[in-house]
């Protein structure tokens, strides 16, 4: 079997907060290979960038992180210096943040800001840099591509910056490219370009993709893997088909209850919704986070959850089927 | 259908403390401000209470006994700080000092916050013609060196507190101007003040009720810093002889006058100054803490 | 599904309690620091009604004239031409202080809409004070029972915003818009800022607030499976105009306009395998200040001629609307015959 690119066992971080300790992130588990594309999906204080930031090695010093397993391709991440860190991000790792305005340097041309990581990381002279940001622009679908190269963050919309931020993290040739919610200050027309640019790219070039968004559409349109997040835990995962055609967690239930669909969902409706908030993450945290906004919470949800796993998909409820069926027999 | 139980861990409220227990946390935990705070106090404290804490009349001259030392250099309890060259106490000229300064500080930010607030605020919230003006007028303002306008201003009208105050007054106001300016063209653009508009509430409502609690943090750090900005330039003027003029005590014209001994009796020269140096650092120190306990909630 | 419309008497229903006719506004727009002033048409001769009690659902992508549409309704901008009426009357004509009686918003950012400084009460009440409507104890009972309405405990009247969540805030938003009773309720995107499970609760509220109170909503979004779910008519804007406008059945199961077929196409679904869609636009919005000649969409459409490049296509009636396409103008040489 093939080794995973990335594997992550473990991975818990927390944060000291006045009053107590904050668990943002609970011992998660993932494995990505080469070529494939995992979809980290949950609502805002999911701590699902908090997860991508931790991988990357961007944390802010007052987080603390552990993990018993945390490696690219052989590198333990957990123990690699601020140097072996700094040669992987933007080199073998890349990422692509939501605010393509706040990401680039006004202060810089595009060109500058494209080749700079190169010339940092690979044995190219500026020639060389200047070609592949060409090519690289005209492969994200900039057209007059080299005239863009002495143009200024400003001066290019909200899609076309974004163009320049996948390119940017492109330069390198990336095994793994993390997106935060790399779409969603974007158009649904320039979203739908973005993401198939991405989604044709990641085939492409045979890299590993993380996509951290609240979006289920995205999700399911270009997961090869999902991981359902909430409250600091993945409480479901497995393959896009899986994850969507058989919700077993019944958050991702109701998550995707809460959306209408086009055509399917009778128009003017009550949606379905998740009624409560998200729990405090504060102190000590045991059982199962979603207990208070479920509607099968039993007493046994505060104990010890049990994680069902079935041919790659994954969840943690006390019911056995998570109460899938019990679900779909009275819808 | 769902089984909630109420005594849950995770239920616990969420909801946090009101930006109110939030500002007296935050206000309580910064050390700098706490200080200045402190200090400035004390010396408001003095300067409210001179005639009862003064020990002799500031203005009482003894010829007798002139240009005694303070009493750590030797001097006797009697006068605690000395005596200067016309033998009035140095402490309570000290004293009474604390109140010119404290007034100059405060009414000269005052006349120029109502100045420069007024026409910042118009600017940022009018925008245009309005905006136009109010920025010809700071760039003018900037053009002019304070000091020597004062100095002229002083030549001609004679010096007094009055004038002083007032010159300080009409000149300290374009940082006010600026900043208030900047946050309103901030402010300005949230949807709450869109959202009062379709209330239908007025412009005058707008202004005070919408946008003014928004800014008032920032223009309390300007006044803080304008405040210091005015102490300093008054004894800047008294001590060229052209602010406040003798007898009134002045820490400025105290210094002023020690210089001629300033190379026997450098304690005439550095008490005063010190005690200025003092005033001025904890109304900075005050004014960087309001700025550090206000600002998160500009970011949220 | 039972809807407002049916309890209320058909002559009424009838007639639109919003009017559009050729709402323009132009502003001057200096680029650069010595540019003259050039022309920008923010909304370019929209006419729109809207009958009582219904959803206009307002599409488009950012840039294209909605929010100005919006401010020009809630009387926060005028327009350039054209008459807004609401009620049959003309609203330059009204004071604000009517005007907002009438017509009422729901912002985007439930945490930019709210005053950080002023408690719940304040903010919900602020209306009712503003009108010199009532005193303090009439106050208390109208805020608590809004609040009751739209679902929040009476007890968050003596809380601030900072001490509230995107969804709490936002029914606070609509509380403080639904306060004075007013017929209509400009909804800007007031969900795109909140999370999925949040986003249905609003959306559930506002449906059933319209039906118990017989409001009519302008409903401006992105999201075009939101806006099918709540709409009962949509209107499709590109630089400033109003390409097709039509019932939202009409609308999603036959899109006319390219590019409203577009934007359909652009909708992801949570349905895995079908993988992300070609909509087939080039990729930039113009630049509204140097709208493409001829029609506007011309550029980025894939079924676009010469005479596209050149001539302005009209406003064609549709069964339940209005479509300008030449593809679907009769007399044109660009007619297709019959779709769908």
């Amino acid at each position: 079997m093939e080794k995973p690119l990335l594997s992550v066992r473990n991975l818990t971080l927390d944060i000291p907060v006045g009053g107590g300790t904050l668990h943002a992130v609970r011992g998660i588990d993932f494995d990505l290979k080469r070529g494939e594309t995992l979809c980290i999906v949950g609502e805002s204080g999911s701590g699902k960038s908090l997860t991508s930031l931790a991988l990357m090695g961007l944390l802010g010093k007052t987080i603390k992180r552990s993990a018993d397993e945390m490696s690219f391709d052989g590198t333990d991440l957990t123990r690699a210096n601020a140097r072996t860190m700094r040669s992987l991000r933007g080199g073998r790792m890349a990422m692509i943040f939501q605010e393509p305005m706040t990401s680039l340097n006004p202060a810089y041309t595009i060109g500058d800001q494209l080749t700079e990581a190169l010339l940092l990381h690979k044995p190219v002279g500026k020639e060389a840099a200047r070609a592949r940001a060409i090519e690289l622009l005209e492969k994200v679908g900039i057209t007059a591509a080299a005239s863009r190269l002495s143009q200024y963050p400003h001066q290019l919309s909200g899609g076309l910056r974004q163009r320049v931020m996948i390119a940017m993290a492109l330069m390198c040739e990336p095994e793994l490219i993390i997106a935060d919610e790399p779409t969603t200050a974007l158009d649904v027309t320039i979203q739908a370009q973005i993401l198939r640019l991405l989604y044709d790219l990641g085939r492409e070039m045979n890299m590993a993709m993380i996509l951290i968004t609240h979006d289920l559409g995205v999700v399911a349109r270009v997961a090869d893997k999902v991981a359902v997040m909430y409250a600091g835990e993945l409480v479901e995962t497995g393959s896009a088909t899986e994850v969507f055609n058989s919700p077993s967690h019944p958050y991702t239930r109701g998550l995707l209850r809460c959306i209408p669909l086009p055509g399917k969902t009778e128009r003017g409706s009550t949606l379905g919704t998740i009624p409560g908030i998200v729990p405090s993450l504060i102190g000590d945290v045991a059982g199962c986070a979603f207990r208070t906004r479920c509607p099968h919470a039993t007493p046994a949800c505060r104990g010890d959850i049990p994680r069902h796993t079935a041919e790659g998909h994954a969840f943690r409820c006390v019911h056995p089927d998570g109460k899938r069926h019990a679900e779909e027999a009275t819808a | 259908m769902t089984q909630t139980d109420m005594t849950d861990p995770l239920l616990q409220e969420i909801t946090g403390p009101t930006p109110g227990q939030m500002l007296r946390k935050r206000v309580f935990g910064h050390q700098g401000l706490l200080i200045g705070s402190i200090v400035v106090g004390l010396l408001l404290l003095v300067a409210i209470f001179a005639p009862l804490l003064a020990p002799h009349d500031p203005y009482a001259q003894s010829l007798m006994t002139r240009m005694n030392p303070p009493v750590f250099l030797g001097g006797s309890w009697d006068h605690p700080l000395g005596t200067d060259h016309l033998g009035r106490d140095y402490l309570s000229r000290l004293i009474y000092g604390a109140r010119v300064s404290l007034m100059i500080g405060l009414i000269a930010a005052l006349i120029s916050g109502v100045i420069g607030t007024a026409m910042g605020v118009a600017a940022g919230y009018f925008g245009g013609r309005v905006d136009m003006v109010v920025t010809f007028l700071i760039n003018v303002r900037l053009a002019m060196p304070v000091v020597l306008v004062a100095l002229a201003v002083v030549a001609i009208l004679g010096g007094s507190l009055q004038v002083v105050i007032m010159v300080l007054g009409f000149l300290l106001w374009d940082r006010f101007a600026v900043v208030m300016r900047a946050s309103t063209l901030q402010v300005r653009g949230r949807e709450y003040v869109a959202a009062a508009r379709a209330i239908g509430a007025s412009t005058p409502r707008v202004i005070l009720s919408e946008i003014m609690p928004n800014i008032a943090n920032n223009l309390i750090v300007v006044v803080t810093l304008e405040m210091a900005h005015a102490i300093l330039l008054e004894a800047a003027l008294s001590f060229l002889g052209l602010g406040v003029q003798p007898p009134t005590p002045s820490w400025g014209l105290m210094v002023s006058e020690g210089k001629n001994m300033m190379l026997f009796e450098p304690w005439m020269v550095l008490i005063p100054g010190a005690v200025l140096f003092v005033l001025v650092l904890a109304i900075n120190l005050m004014g960087d803490g309001l700025r550090d306990v206000t600002a998160p909630e500009n970011r949220s | 599904m039972t809807t407002a419309t049916a309890k209320a008497p058909q002559a009424e229903t009838a007639a639109p309690v919003l009017e559009l006719r050729g709402v323009t506004k132009t502003y001057r727009v200096k680029q650069g620091l010595f540019g003259t002033p050039r022309p920008l048409t923010a909304v370019n001769d929209v006419s729109l009604s809207l009958p009582r009690g219904e959803v206009l659902g307002l599409v488009g992508e950012s840039g294209c004239g909605k929010s100005t549409l919006a401010k020009i309704l809630l009387g926060l901008e005028s327009p350039t031409a054209g008459q807004v009426l609401v009620d049959g009357q003309e609203i330059g004509a009204q004071d604000r202080m009517t005007l907002a009686r009438r017509i009422q918003p729901i912002f985007q950012d439930p945490y930019s809409s709210l005053n950080p400084r002023k408690s719940i009460f304040d903010i919900v009440s602020l209306p009712l004070r503003v009108h010199r409507i009532g005193d303090h104890a009439s106050w208390q009972k109208e805020v608590r029972k809004i609040l009751d309405i739209v679902g929040l405990p009476a007890r968050v009247m003596n809380t601030f915003p900072s001490q509230m969540s995107g969804g709490q805030r936002q029914r606070v938003a609509i509380a403080r818009a639904l306060i004075m009773k007013p017929e209509i309720v400009i909804c800007d995107e007031p969900t795109s800022a909140l999370d999925v499970s949040v986003q249905s609760q609003i959306l559930n509220l506002l449906g059933d607030l319209r039906r118990e109170f017989g409001l009519t909503y302008l409903f401006i979004s992105h999201d075009l499976a939101v806006v099918e779910h709540l709409a009962t008519r949509v209107a499709v804007m590109y630089l400033g105009r109003i390409v097709e406008e039509a019932e939202v059945g009409g609308l999603f199961d036959h899109a006319r306009h390219p590019y409203t077929q577009a934007l359909l196409k652009s909708v992801l679904t949570p349905e895995p395998g079908l993988g992300v869609p070609d909509t087939q636009l080039g990729m930039a919005y113009p630049n509204p200040i140097d709208p493409p000649s001829g029609c506007h969409f011309h550029p980025r459409c894939p079924k676009a001629t010469e005479f596209c490049k050149t001539t302005a296509p009209r406003a064609l009636p549709t069964p339940l609307g209005h479509v300008e396409c030449h593809l679907h103008d009769p007399d044109g040489p660009m007619y297709i015959a019959k779709e769908g």
